[in-house]
């Protein structure tokens, strides 16, 4: 492994560690302070602490170093965490994020954006936290270029109880003094008790007494005994006769040159007898092994896949014009493939699915400064964080959302006093929620304060030239509004949401995943804002319909069901526009072929075929088509590098024959105006639909 | 024969420095990624030398030691405490749970070594 793998490996660490860090810090806010929790939270930075001065990351290191002193007094019931602690505990955690960050691109650390919060840590520290703060690196160096004056050394070493009872061996460090040059070794046993009766298995009788030549210093000697200078009597002299003193301390008569390890396997042998066996505390949590893959192999073998499922749909159009009898297996057969392609990509498409948790997380941070930055409480509560989600919607996702958090806090939520007049708590709530459902994530960012003000976003519309004056429009199509390319302007929005992005690009970049953002908000209670996005970007299930003459999509998730109409079901409003009575309700139609300006290959609507779609911005309504071909799965191709984006197609797909289908955006197409009233609302769709 | 090290630590990154710097110099690694884990694994296979973390979820770097020192198998076989601090006090305690000896990290992976080589005999 190489030491930038390893680096990276440190930095992906890193990533897990902060959220962990912000977990506890969470928890602690809401007043889960106990003990597990704080130490879960001083792990996390003593870890970053750890791991970085590996890799001398000295800012990193140093600013964890203090903000650990600070948990670790926490830790020992010597700091109350108390509201204004908290806060510091979490600047502290966001510059930690900082800090990492810069190291990861191997910039300075930002000292205007630390130097303020180390401040503040330390002030809740004494002098004496900071005095002991110094954090060396106690390097065993040995200088081995020192001059060539060499010595003799005398080494008496007695060790004692302790120094076996902490694993120690004799045997070793006689081993470790040979290998630094000639050694004369003797043990003195005078110690041993007379009697087997009284002897202790654990005491340490024996004293070796080793005379070692050729050495330039003592200290690689000390440091053989580096550990173990307390644990035994020790004595290293200098003998400058060769021979002599050694003599004359260790009477030739009792010199007994053994075997050094002799002495340690009865040690050995007795303390496994003594002791029951000890139990583990707990069983082994079995940790999760990972494999880490470079993302660019998934996405090669995702391609493979979706050119796998193209085939998949060529052969099957192939067997269809073979017109094989109807009992032949290859249709089983054929059945079993198309099982197992769907199988595989599922299980590619799940390699990519990550949990929105780590998003979530770094949208607390946007919102505690963005409440702090406007002067608002704030809570932010996140739901479905294990809800998984494509890498890539992941990672496109974190500029949207970070935009709408901003916009809700600053424009939605209002001031705690304002709150409280209107009969709300102080603090708003701000809900960003996950959830799946059928074949689509849910996003929405929920608010709980004023609601959109509707004659004002008239009003700017108007003065932006983007609606007429006297234009009649519904609520959701005022809503609707804020998407609008040129809505927000940096002079509209504070300094705080205005970053020089208004809404549509919000919108831009949801549609470029392939999903879709609506808003709903009630005067007084809140605005949502809920993105729904496909499961997976590259597969969808559709539709294959034909609608004059030509073969097209539409995606099954948008799909209630299919009719054939009968007279008595349709009724006719005005010169072109007709409803579907369906189960006593009525649904309007939209002409598929009318919206794409083709020819639709039956005038009669009882000779073709309607589709009744569920869609986000208009409730219901029956889609005409000419006829349905097949249900299958088809392979997202994006038109938007060719073609940029079409208002009512949200990509290509390559059929079986080879062909090329549009997909229909279901949404934009029923939410379209009928080109018959096209004048007065002209404006609306370009404002509303048309892309930027 | 390879010395066997069981290394122990939370961090992901500090368990890949220890298996990167001992593996090179022949020594066969066994990771664990806390005191549970670890003194399950020391029970399982025949480990010479443990180094390990102080503070870690579950069981920490000190009952860790208390648990290999009271334990059934292979109590005397040397235990090496990895720390940041490097105050006495530590120390003191690192001794009286039964520790062998500590690196303070960050660890000069030569010195780290040679104090391993020492320990083991190897």
């Amino acid at each position: 492994m190489t030491d930038s793998a390893i680096l990276d490996a440190f930095f992906e660490e890193c990533e897990d560690l902060l959220v962990a860090l912000s977990d506890g810090l969470e928890d602690m806010r809401d007043g889960k302070a106990d003990s597990e929790t704080v130490n879960a939270v001083f792990r996390s930075v003593h870890s970053i602490k750890g791991a970085a001065g590996a890799f001398s990351l000295e800012d990193l290191v140093g600013f964890a170093h203090i903000f650990e002193t600070v948990l670790d007094e926490v830790r020992a019931n010597r700091l109350a965490t108390d509201d204004g602690l908290l806060r510091v505990l979490q600047r502290a955690g966001d510059i930690l994020a900082d800090l990492v960050d810069a190291a990861r691109d191997d910039l300075p650390a930002d000292r205007d954006q630390v130097d303020p919060v180390l401040k503040e840590l330390e002030s809740f520290l004494s002098a004496d936290d900071l005095a002991e703060e110094e954090f060396v690196f106690e390097a065993l160096t040995l200088d081995f270029d020192a001059p060539q004056d060499t010595t003799r050394y005398l080494v008496s070493f007695c060790p004692n109880k302790e120094f076996y009872a902490t694993g120690n061996d004799p045997a070793l460090i006689i081993t470790a003094l040979q290998e630094l040059g000639q050694c004369e070794i003797a043990v003195d046993a005078t110690s041993l008790p007379d009697e087997l009766t009284s002897f202790d298995w654990d005491e340490g009788y024996l004293t070796w007494e080793i005379s070692i030549d050729g050495q330039q210093s003592d200290l690689p000697i000390r440091e053989i005994f580096q550990f173990v200078d307390d644990l035994c009597a020790l004595q290293i002299t200098e003998v400058h006769s060769s021979g002599d003193a050694f003599e004359e301390i260790i009477p030739a008569s009792e010199t007994e040159v053994v075997p050094p390890t002799a002495v340690i396997e009865p040690v050995q042998d007795v303390l496994a007898t003594e002791a029951p066996p000890a139990k583990a505390d707990r069983p082994v949590k079995k940790s999760a092994s990972t494999l880490r893959v470079d993302p660019e192999r998934v996405d090669r073998l995702i391609n493979a896949v979706g050119e796998l499922i193209i085939n998949q749909s060529v052969i099957s159009q192939r067997i269809d014009e073979a017109a094989l009898p109807n009992s032949a297996d290859l249709h089983g057969d054929l059945d079993d493939y198309k099982l197992l392609a769907r199988e595989i990509q599922e299980g590619v498409m799940a390699i990519r699915a990550q949990p929105v948790k780590p998003l979530f997380q770094r949208m607390l941070r946007i919102a505690r400064e963005a409440a702090d930055a406007t002067g608002k409480d704030v809570n932010l509560v996140t739901e479905g964080e294990a809800t998984e989600v494509d890498k890539i919607v992941v990672e496109r996702l974190a500029d949207p959302l970070t935009h709408m958090i901003r916009n809700a806090i600053d424009h939605g939520i209002e001031l705690p006093e304002v709150r409280v007049k209107s009969g709300k708590s102080a603090a708003g709530t701000l809900r960003l929620t996950a959830s799946q459902r059928s074949g689509s994530i849910v996003i929405e960012i929920i608010d709980d304060g004023a609601g959109l003000n509707r004659d004002r976003i008239r009003e700017i519309a108007v003065s932006k030239g983007l609606i007429p004056a006297d234009a009649q429009l519904s609520e959701q199509e005022i809503d609707h509004l804020l998407f609008a390319p040129g809505f927000s302007t940096a002079k509209e929005v504070t300094n705080l949401s205005g970053r020089g992005v208004g809404m549509d690009v919000v919108k831009t970049a949801i549609t470029a995943l392939g999903g879709r953002i609506t808003i709903s908000s009630f005067a007084g209670q809140g605005t949502t804002f809920s993105i729904t996005l496909p499961l997976t970007l590259a597969v969808m299930d559709g539709m294959i319909i034909h609608i004059g003459g030509q073969t097209m999509v539409v995606p099954i998730s948008s799909i209630l069901e299919s009719i054939r109409p009968v007279p008595a079901d349709l009724s006719q409003i005005g010169l072109h526009s007709h409803l579907l009575r369906i189960r006593g309700e009525f649904v309007p139609i939209v002409d598929l072929a009318q919206r794409l300006g083709i020819e639709p290959r039956a005038t009669e609507l009882t000779d073709r075929v309607l589709l009744l779609i569920q869609t986000e911005s208009v409730a219901q309504c029956a889609l005409a088509v000419d006829d349905i071909l097949d249900q299958r799965q088809v392979v997202v191709k994006s038109m938007q590098g060719s073609y940029g984006e079409i208002s009512g197609v949200s990509g290509a797909t390559i059929l079986g024959d080879g062909k090329i289908a549009l997909i229909i955006d279901p949404d934009a197409i029923t939410a379209a105006p009928p080109p018959e009233t096209i004048g007065q609302r002209q404006t609306i769709k370009d404002v509303a639909h048309a892309a930027p | 024969m390879t010395a066997h090290i069981l290394a122990i630590d939370d961090s992901r990154t500090i368990r890949t420095l220890l298996t990167v710097a001992l593996e090179k110099a022949g020594f066969a690694v066994t990771t664990a990624e806390d005191g549970v884990e670890g003194v399950a694994k020391f029970q399982d296979a025949k480990v010479d030398l443990v180094i390990t973390d102080v503070n870690m979820p579950n069981k920490d770097g000190f009952g860790v030691i208390n648990d290999i020192r009271n334990g059934a198998v292979n109590r005397a076989v040397p235990v090496l405490v990895l720390t940041t601090e490097s105050g006495t006090a530590l120390k003191d305690r690192a001794r009286k749970a039964g520790a062998t000896g500590w690196i303070v990290k960050p660890f000069d992976d030569e010195a780290l070594v040679s104090v391993i080589k020492r320990l083991t005999g190897a």
